[in-house]
């Protein structure tokens, strides 16, 4: 081989690694601070500056408003609540799917996998359909829970079964069950040793899957929109009537604000409990820890966790699907295409359009953001600036979707930057919320690629882009194809900030439900009904294909 | 000199992993550095082939600086120590892998890595799975690989590390064959003293970064640098001394020493095979402490009974004595080594 001709050029190359990286980061940072840092510092100016001057004193007027303080208490017990209740249901579901073996397996793990891709607004809606006004329980029973606390819980348990199912039961089944046997062997009963060797183990799992829950239930939007009625108002909920109803931009700022901090606590216990959990355990394949039920005990158990994903998760689902059929002839589809109904400009069936392209375009901005930020954080000697920025890019998924249509709102409506006009203005925040489900499903696929199988192809005269590409590529190709389905299942479910920035003649599908769901008649809830129901099956289908696709451990989520 | 090092020095935290390190490799000679884990042997693989920064110091290629040259354009060739293979390729894709990096065309590409597979005993593998291959199999692979785009240089890091032993002795020897043949340049590193003596032109013995010994296997084998060298050589009988004329005091009486050693206090060693097991009356008193069979021979630990270190002694398997029994001990000067 002749080297020696390329030396010279060579040598000028050498240093320009870490110049690299920060133009990975160009974009990543770019973006978040035109499309994040922006519109909240615009939040902060609103709610805070008045004449050119900061006042302090408005955060004080705000929150002693008894009505405010009314909504922060909501908001924080009901998401308490429905933590503890999800924990509560899921916790023997984690342990089912974690250690038994039983027929169907597979499908049952994909199945309540589904509801956390569901929009917010088809799970509103599904419950409705389910517990309130005419819904299932009311024809049968008399019984309406959408005037209670319960229906908005149930939902939340709905929405998060999944999140503990993946957390901790992804974990569980990954212990190694000889951890137990070494404990029995040395004396312990069989509750001593699950208690000493087990649960230590998991604990920092049920947490982060605790706080998770407690992150999604504390910044609710779309559900507590369609379930709570006038009497239940959560953070999220009073930001956006503050804004399109009483037109009272300060109150709403503020709030943003309280929710930010509040939300930026919650990340940061978060963060901590995710670096615990990266404390070295003994992890084998899961698919040798699990095992037949065996005695009544664990039948009975199978036996109930499969009732509870029957009536919990598959059967709001299912009304929801008869409702909307629930008229002769599919009389609620066909009403989709007419364009006489007055909710809208347009057909309500073009919403479906609308929002297949606006969740594209969401898509490919949100995998190349969140690809760039992942490759230039999976070095292992990244500094404390690139450090700080992974927990940056987790902040718009807590720092919730309204924070985001209510910045973007308020911001990006006036030079220099005047979006309002763009229909590129909805997708760039639907990635903004996607971005961080692909960073959370690239980082760790794209860790795992060992560093010395990208130096054993330097060595064999690949170049650092050229090794990047035919070593970490093929192995993460499947990761990115993932990442994207998430992105596209966001996107097109994304309520909490479309609703704020979305044209009234180019409304997206949950924005479309919302609307129809806010007018009176049979027609329109039928309609709604069955806009949902279509949404539905689109996200189910997405998932199904992910769920083929994704590896055994692909990312958090 | 096809490789040179120069005062290489890296240094992790406060700590020195290579001190000043001077190397110099000759065009068709195979060196194997040898070292405790620890001792800085990856390290120096590491920076001759660029995937190391040095902290001060300079390595030479065919006598040109390589500061600032990235690791694929050096061309040398690293063979790693769990061998990296890529799983996703299959074993020709491995194979071909550095020829496409070098631009070689497809047909360059196949009858290369026909032509490899051939050279490392796997013919017709090219299609199979890295994940089905045996360790034996893999380790020809990544040899394989390495050696495709012909490296001036070629680097081993524990090339038989993770073999059984069987294996890892007959591999030797087919390394040892194969780069006479090809007349390779080789670099390799290893902590088996076995394995470094086998394979290599020549030896360097090093010791928390800093090289204690280089020369012929033969050289380092009969007399080792210092106690250290010895003592990872797997001699054991190595115990402080005064040395006037041709005698030792030592620990465990005079001792007999070859002509022109050095005079002083210095350190002496006794090998094995220069420990004599006479009648209990005569010589060192010892009882056996020990006996472990060495299939040629029998090691037989000594413990001399006025309190002296313990001694080992090599013994034809008829006349080993048994344990408990008491025994004494002469020394033969020709098996005694007065180190540095």
């Amino acid at each position: 081989m002749d080297v020696s001709r390329t030396e010279v050029a060579a040598r000028r190359r050498f240093k320009r690694g870490g110049a690299a990286r920060l133009g990975l980061l160009a974009l990543p940072v770019a973006f978040f601070a035109i499309f994040f840092a922006y519109p909240v510092a615009a939040i902060v100016g609103r709610g805070l500056k008045a004449d050119g001057t900061w006042q302090f004193g408005r955060l004080v007027d705000v929150l002693t408003q008894s009505d405010i303080r009314h909504v922060l208490w909501f908001t924080t017990w009901q998401a308490l609540a429905s933590t503890a209740l999800t924990l509560l249901i899921a916790l023997p579901g984690a342990y089912v799917f974690a250690r038994f073996d039983f027929p169907g397996k597979q499908v049952l793990r994909a199945v309540v996998t589904v509801p956390f891709v569901l929009p917010t607004v088809v799970v509103g809606t599904a419950f409705l359909a389910l517990v309130g006004r005419g819904g299932l329980l009311d024809e049968l029973w008399g019984v309406r829970l959408d005037t209670t606390v319960w229906a908005i819980l149930f939902a939340h348990v709905f929405f998060n079964y999944a999140v503990v199912v993946r957390t901790v039961g992804g974990l569980w089944a990954q212990l190694d069950p000889r951890q137990e046997e070494a404990a029995r062997m040395l004396g312990a009963s069989r509750l001593t040793a699950w208690r000493t060797v087990t649960l230590p183990a998991l604990a920092p799992a049920v947490a982060a899957a605790a706080l998770m829950v407690f992150l999604f239930t504390f910044t609710s939007f779309g559900v507590v929109q369609i379930l709570g009625g006038p009497t239940f108002s959560t953070l999220e909920v009073e930001i956006y009537r503050q804004t399109t109803e009483v037109f009272d931009l300060t109150t709403a700022a503020v709030l943003t604000m309280v929710q930010f901090m509040a939300v930026g606590a919650v990340l940061a216990v978060h963060a901590w409990t995710v670096r615990r959990r990266e404390t070295a355990l003994r992890l084998v394949d899961a698919s040798v820890t699990a095992r037949r039920p065996r005695g009544a005990g664990q039948r009975a158990l199978l036996a109930g966790v499969l009732v509870t994903v029957a009536v919990l998760l598959l059967l709001p689902l299912a009304v929801l699907v008869q409702r909307s059929l629930d008229a002769p002839g599919f009389a609620y589809y066909r009403a989709l295409t007419s364009d006489d109904g007055g909710t809208f400009l347009v057909p309500p069936i073009d919403a479906i359009g609308n929002s297949l392209s606006y969740a594209v375009v969401a898509t490919a901005i949100a995998v190349l953001v969140g690809g760039l930020a992942a490759v230039a954080l999976t070095r292992r000697d990244a500094g404390r600036f690139v450090r700080g920025f992974d927990a940056l890019l987790m902040l718009p998924l807590g720092v919730s979707a309204v924070t985001v249509g209510f910045g973007f709102l308020i911001a990006l409506d006036e030079p220099p930057l005047d979006l309002r006009a763009s229909w590129i203005l909805v997708p760039l925040a639907q990635a903004l919320v996607g971005v961080p489900f692909v960073v959370r499903t690239m980082l760790p696929v794209l860790r795992a690629v060992d560093v010395r199988l990208r130096e054993a192809a330097a060595v064999l005269g690949a170049s650092p882009w050229r090794a990047w590409r035919e070593v970490d590529l093929p192995m993460v190709r499947r990761a990115l194809l993932v990442a994207a389905g998430f992105a596209f299942a966001v996107s097109l479910g994304e309520f909490g900030a479309t609703v704020f920035i979305a044209r009234p003649d180019n409304p997206t599908l949950p924005v479309a439900v919302a609307r129809l769901l806010g007018r009176p008649g049979d027609l329109n809830y039928g309609q709604a009904m069955a806009l949902s129901t279509i949404l539905m099956v689109v996200c189910a289908v997405a998932l199904l294909v992910l769920e083929r696709l994704r590896t055994d451990r692909t990312g958090e989520f | 000199m096809l490789l040179g090092l120069e005062k290489a020095t890296v240094r992790f935290g406060g700590r020195a992993v290579l001190d000043g390190v001077d190397l110099s490799v000759a065009e068709h000679e195979v060196v194997c550095v040898l070292g405790p884990s620890g001792s800085g042997k990856s390290t120096l693989l590491r920076v001759v082939a660029g995937l190391q920064p040095l902290d001060s110091g300079r390595v030479l290629l065919d006598g040109r600086d390589q500061a600032g040259v990235p690791a694929h354009q050096r061309g040398v060739g690293l063979m790693f120590q769990d061998h990296q293979l890529f799983p996703q390729r299959d074993v020709g894709g491995n194979v071909a892998f550095g020829l496409r990096m070098h631009g070689a065309s497809r047909g360059e590409q196949e009858s290369r890595v026909r032509e490899l597979l051939d050279l490392v005993g796997l013919p017709g593998a090219a299609r199979r799975a890295v994940a089905a291959l045996s360790g034996g199999e893999q380790q020809r692979v990544a040899l394989a690989r390495a050696l495709a785009p012909r490296p001036r240089l070629l680097m081993l890091d524990e090339p038989l590390g993770q073999l059984d032993r069987s294996l890892r002795e007959r591999l030797v020897v087919e390394l040892r064959e194969l780069f006479g043949r090809l007349g390779t340049t080789v670099l390799a590193v290893t902590h088996d003293q076995g394995e470094a003596f086998a394979l290599a032109d020549r030896v360097v013995v090093m010791r928390d970064g800093r090289i204690a010994q280089s020369g012929t296997p033969l050289q380092v084998w009969q007399r080792p640098a210092d106690e250290f060298v010895a003592r990872f050589l797997g001699f054991d009988n190595v115990v402080d001394a005064t040395v006037s004329g041709q005698i030792a005091d030592t620990a465990w009486g005079k001792l007999p020493v070859p002509e022109g050693a050095a005079q002083g206090p210095g350190t002496v060693l006794v090998r094995p095979a220069g420990v004599r097991l006479v009648a209990a009356d005569a010589g060192l008193r010892c009882t056996v402490a020990a006996r472990t069979f060495k299939g040629t021979h029998v090691a037989v630990h000594l413990q001399p009974v006025d309190g002296a270190p313990r001694l080992e002694a090599a013994c034809a398997l008829r006349e080993a004595p048994e344990v408990g029994e008491t025994v004494g001990v002469e020394f033969d000067a020709a098996e005694i080594v007065v180190l540095g």
